[in-house]
C-alpha cells in the first residue's frame, strides 16, 4: 500500500485507574484476563497496526468485546488512545488542538452508529443537516445540502417526519445521509446494520455498495457478521481481545486463517461465495498440439497426478483436455492430434468467483480450464478441487498482515 | 434540667457568636439587600397587580384555553372554568391572585436559578458531588427555619416570604435538571460529538432538547412545592390564601380554614395538570427515539 488514508500505529488503550502502569504488560504474552488480575486495567487495544487504503471499504472485525468499536472510536479521537498513534492523511489526530479536532469531524471525517443516534426532537431533514449546522452553514444552505442526501439515499417525501415515524431501515438512511452530508472522506461506520433484520440489512449492504462506487469514500466498517465483512468489505482485519489477528482481503482470511480465532470465524461461512476459481484451480499438466505423444501425456499424467492433459496454442490458450480415463483407450498418436477426439474444454476467467463457476464444473466432461487476462491457461478446476475448496481442506495457512 | 448528656462544648458562646455574625450581617448589609431586592419586590406586585385588574368574566376563559391548548381536551377547560368560578364565589378571588402572583415569581426564579446549576452539575461530578448533599439540606430542613434569617434580613413582608419559597422549592429542578442531561442516550450524544458539536451546540442541540420531559417534571414538582409554601409563607406577611387560613386557626374559624384550603387545592389542581400536559406535548416527539 503506496499511501493509506487512514495509518493506525502501535495503538493501544487501557481503560482503569492507571493505564500507563498497565502499558509495558501489553509487550509481554500476559493474557487479558492476566493483566486485569495484576493491574485493575481493561485491555481495550493491543498494540494494533492497520494501513487503510483510500477509496476502499475496511472492515473491522471481532466478537463483542474485541475492541473494535473502541477502535473505530480512535479515528475520530471519541476516544483517546493510551499509547500509538492514528494518522489521517498524515495527520496525527492524538495531537490535535481542539479546534483543529473539531475541524477534522466536521470536514473530514463523519460517522454512522449501530442505534443511529439520531435527534428524536428534530425532523429527518434537520437531521441530516446537523453536521453542517455545526459547521455553521445557514439553516436554507444546511437544508439545501441536506435535500440531495436525501434523495441520494431515497427518502424524498419523508423529510419533514420524525425519527420515530421511520422504520430502523428508514432511520438509518437518515444516519447514512447525515454523515454524507459534510461531504468527508472518510466514513466511519460502527455496526451500522447490525440493529437491522436480515433483509433490510442486505438491502442497506446493497445500497452501501452502490454508494460507495459512486462517491469512492474511504470506510472504516464494523460488523461481528462476517457474511456482511465478506460481502461488502476490500479488507478485513479481525480483532481478538484488542490484538489484530489477521488482515487481508476476505478470500486471504477464508483460505489461509491466521488463528484458531479466525477458523472459527470463518468454519461457517459459504466459501464458494467468497473465493475465485484461481483459489480452486489446480496445476494441470499442458502439452501444444506438436508434441501429443501417447508416452509424453502418460509420463505428464503419471507425473503430476493430473485427471487430465490440456492441449494448448502457442499463446498458451487451452484448447481440448485428454482425460487419464480415456487415453488408455487409444494408444494411437495420431489419433489424439486429431481435434475431434478431444475433450472441449470449458474456460473461466481467473477472477470468477467460484460459485458462478459451478455450473460450468459440474456440466463439463473435462475440469475446467482457469485462464488470466489474456486467456493464457493457469490451472484447471475439476469436480473434485470445486469440492475441496468449498470444504476448506486445501492450502496451508499463513497469515498475512495489512 | 436533667441532662445526661455531658457539656462538652459550652454550646452557648457558640450559639451567640452565629448569632452576632449573622446580626452584624443583617445591620451592615440589610438595607442594601432590601433596595438590591426592590425589583424583584415590583415584580411580584406587578403580577399580582395585573392579576386583579384583569376582570375575572376575562381570565378565567384565557385560562381555559390555556388549558385546552396544553391538553387537546375538553374537560380539562371545564374542570379549569368550575375551580376557578368556585373559588371566586367562595370570596377569594383576591387572596387567589396573590398566591397565585406569589408562586409564579417564585417558580419563574427557581427557573432561573435552578435550570442552569443543574446543567452545571450535569457536566461535573465534583460539582454533583457538593451539591447532592446541599440540596437533601435544603429540603430536609424545616421550611421555618429559613424564615428566620429572612426575616431578619428583609422584615415581615412579601420578600422574605418569596425568597423562603424559592430556596424551598428550588431543590427539585436542580436535581432533575441534573439527571435528565445525565440520562440522555449517550449514542446520541456520541453522534453529536462525532459531528464537530462545540459543548453549547451540544447543550442547546442535544442535551436540553432530550432532557426536557425531565426538566418539566422538575418544573412541575418546584410550582407544586412553591404552592404548599403558600401557607407557612403567610405567617411572615406574603398575604394570600395562606393568610385566610392562617386566620382560620388563629380565630378557630373552620370555614375559612375549609374554603381557603380549597382554594389552594384547586390553584394546585390546575397548575399540576396544566405543566403535566404541557411536558406531555413536548414528549411526544421525544417517544421512542430510537426502536
Amino acid at each position: 500500500m503506496a499511501d493509506p488514508k487512514i495509518r493506525i500505529e502501535r495503538v493501544s488503550k487501557l481503560f482503569g485507574p492507571d493505564p500507563q502502569a498497565a502499558l509495558p504488560l501489553l509487550d509481554t504474552d500476559a493474557s487479558k484476563a492476566e493483566i486485569m488480575e495484576q493491574t485493575g486495567s481493561i485491555v481495550g487495544l493491543r498494540n494494533v497496526d492497520l494501513d487503510i487504503a483510500g477509496g476502499s471499504i475496511f472492515v473491522v472485525m471481532g466478537l463483542s468485546g474485541s475492541g473494535k468499536s473502541t477502535l473505530i472510536r480512535h479515528i475520530n479521537r471519541l476516544i483517546e488512545p493510551t499509547a500509538g498513534r492514528i494518522l489521517v492523511d498524515d495527520t496525527d489526530v492524538v495531537s490535535l488542538s481542539k479546534a483543529a479536532l473539531r475541524e477534522l469531524r466536521l470536514h473530514r471525517v463523519s460517522m454512522v452508529f449501530q442505534n443511529f443516534g439520531l435527534l428524536p426532537n428534530k425532523t429527518v431533514i434537520d437531521n441530516i443537516a446537523l453536521g453542517l449546522r455545526f459547521a455553521g452553514a445557514t439553516n436554507s444552505r444546511a437544508r439545501d445540502l441536506a435535500m440531495e442526501q436525501v434523495e441520494r439515499v431515497g427518502l424524498k417525501g419523508f423529510e419533514k417526519q420524525y425519527p420515530r415515524q421511520l422504520s430502523g431501515g428508514m432511520q438509518q438512511r437518515v444516519g447514512l445521509a447525515r454523515a454524507l452530508a459534510t461531504n468527508a472522506e472518510i466514513l466511519l461506520m460502527d455496526e451500522a446494520f447490525s440493529a437491522l433484520d436480515p433483509l433490510i440489512r442486505h438491502d442497506m449492504q446493497s445500497q452501501l455498495l452502490e454508494l460507495q462506487a459512486d462517491l469512492k469514500k474511504t470506510i472504516v466498517f464494523i460488523t461481528h457478521d462476517l457474511d456482511e465483512a465478506l460481502r461488502i468489505g476490500d479488507q478485513i482485519a479481525i480483532l481478538n481481545d484488542g490484538s489484530l489477528s489477521q488482515c487481508g482481503t476476505g478470500e486471504e482470511i477464508l483460505l489461509h486463517p491466521a488463528d484458531g480465532y479466525v477458523k472459527r470465524f470463518v468454519r461457517n461461512v459459504d466459501r464458494a461465495r467468497v473465493i475465485t476459481v484461481s483459489a480452486a484451480a489446480r496445476k494441470m499438466p499442458t502439452i501444444t498440439c506438436a508434441e501429443i505423444s501417447i508416452d509424453k501425456i502418460a509420463r505428464l499424467l503419471s507425473a503430476e497426478d493430473a485427471q487430465a492433459v490440456f492441449i494448448v496454442d502457442d499463446e498458451g490458450q487451452p484448447t481440448g483436455a485428454i482425460s487419464a480415463t480415456s487415453v488408455a483407450h487409444h494408444t494411437d498418436d495420431s489419433y489424439w492430434r486429431d481435434p475431434k477426439h478431444v475433450l472441449p474444454v470449458t474456460r473461466v476467467s481467473y477472477d470468477t468467483i467460484l460459485a458462478n463457476a459451478l455450473s460450468d464444473v459440474a456440466e463439463s466432461e473435462a475440469p475446467v480450464a482457469v485462464v488470466d487476462e489474456r486467456g493464457r491457461m493457469i490451472g484447471a478446476i475439476s469436480r473434485q478441487s470445486a469440492l475441496e475448496a468449498m470444504a476448506g481442506t486445501n492450502g496451508p495457512s499463513n497469515s498475512a498482515k495489512c | 434540667m436533667a441532662d445526661n448528656f455531658p457539656d462538652l462544648i459550652d454550646m452557648r458562646a457558640v450559639r451567640s457568636a452565629i448569632d452576632g455574625w449573622f446580626n452584624g450581617i443583617v445591620s451592615s448589609y440589610g438595607q442594601a439587600l432590601e433596595t438590591a431586592f426592590l425589583p424583584v419586590l415590583r415584580l411580584l406586585n406587578g403580577i399580582e397587580d395585573f392579576l386583579l385588574w384583569v376582570p375575572w368574566f376575562v381570565l378565567i376563559p384565557v385560562v381555559a384555553l390555556v388549558s385546552f391548548a396544553a391538553t387537546r381536551d375538553w374537560r380539562m377547560p371545564i374542570a379549569v372554568i368550575v375551580m376557578l368560578f368556585l373559588t371566586g364565589v367562595l370570596g377569594l378571588w383576591q387572596p387567589a391572585m396573590a398566591t397565585v402572583a406569589l408562586m409564579l415569581t417564585a417558580t419563574l426564579f427557581a427557573i432561573v436559578i435552578g435550570i442552569p446549576v443543574g446543567i452545571l452539575m450535569s457536566f461535573s461530578n465534583r460539582l454533583q458531588a457538593v451539591m447532592l448533599p446541599v440540596l437533601d439540606v435544603m429540603q430536609t430542613m424545616p421550611i421555618f427555619v429559613y424564615l428566620i434569617p429572612f426575616v431578619m434580613l428583609f422584615g415581615p413582608g412579601k420578600i422574605p416570604a418569596l425568597l423562603a419559597t424559592i430556596v424551598f422549592s428550588v431543590p427539585p429542578l436542580v436535581r432533575l435538571t441534573n439527571l435528565g442531561i445525565r440520562e440522555v442516550n449517550p449514542e446520541v450524544i456520541e453522534a453529536v460529538t462525532a459531528f464537530g458539536a462545540t459543548p453549547m451546540q451540544k447543550l442547546f442541540a442535544a442535551q436540553l432538547p432530550l432532557a426536557t420531559p425531565t426538566i418539566m417534571a422538575g418544573i412541575n414538582q418546584t410550582t407544586m412545592m412553591a404552592l404548599s409554601m403558600v401557607v407557612i409563607a403567610s405567617m411572615i406577611g406574603a398575604g394570600g390564601l395562606g393568610y385566610e387560613v392562617l386566620q382560620g386557626i388563629q380565630r378557630l374559624d373552620v370555614s375559612r380554614g375549609l374554603f381557603a384550603g380549597l382554594g389552594i387545592v384547586f390553584l394546585a389542581i390546575i397548575f399540576d395538570r396544566l405543566v403535566q400536559a404541557y411536558g406531555k406535548r413536548v414528549q411526544k416527539h421525544l417517544e421512542a427515539g430510537n426502536t
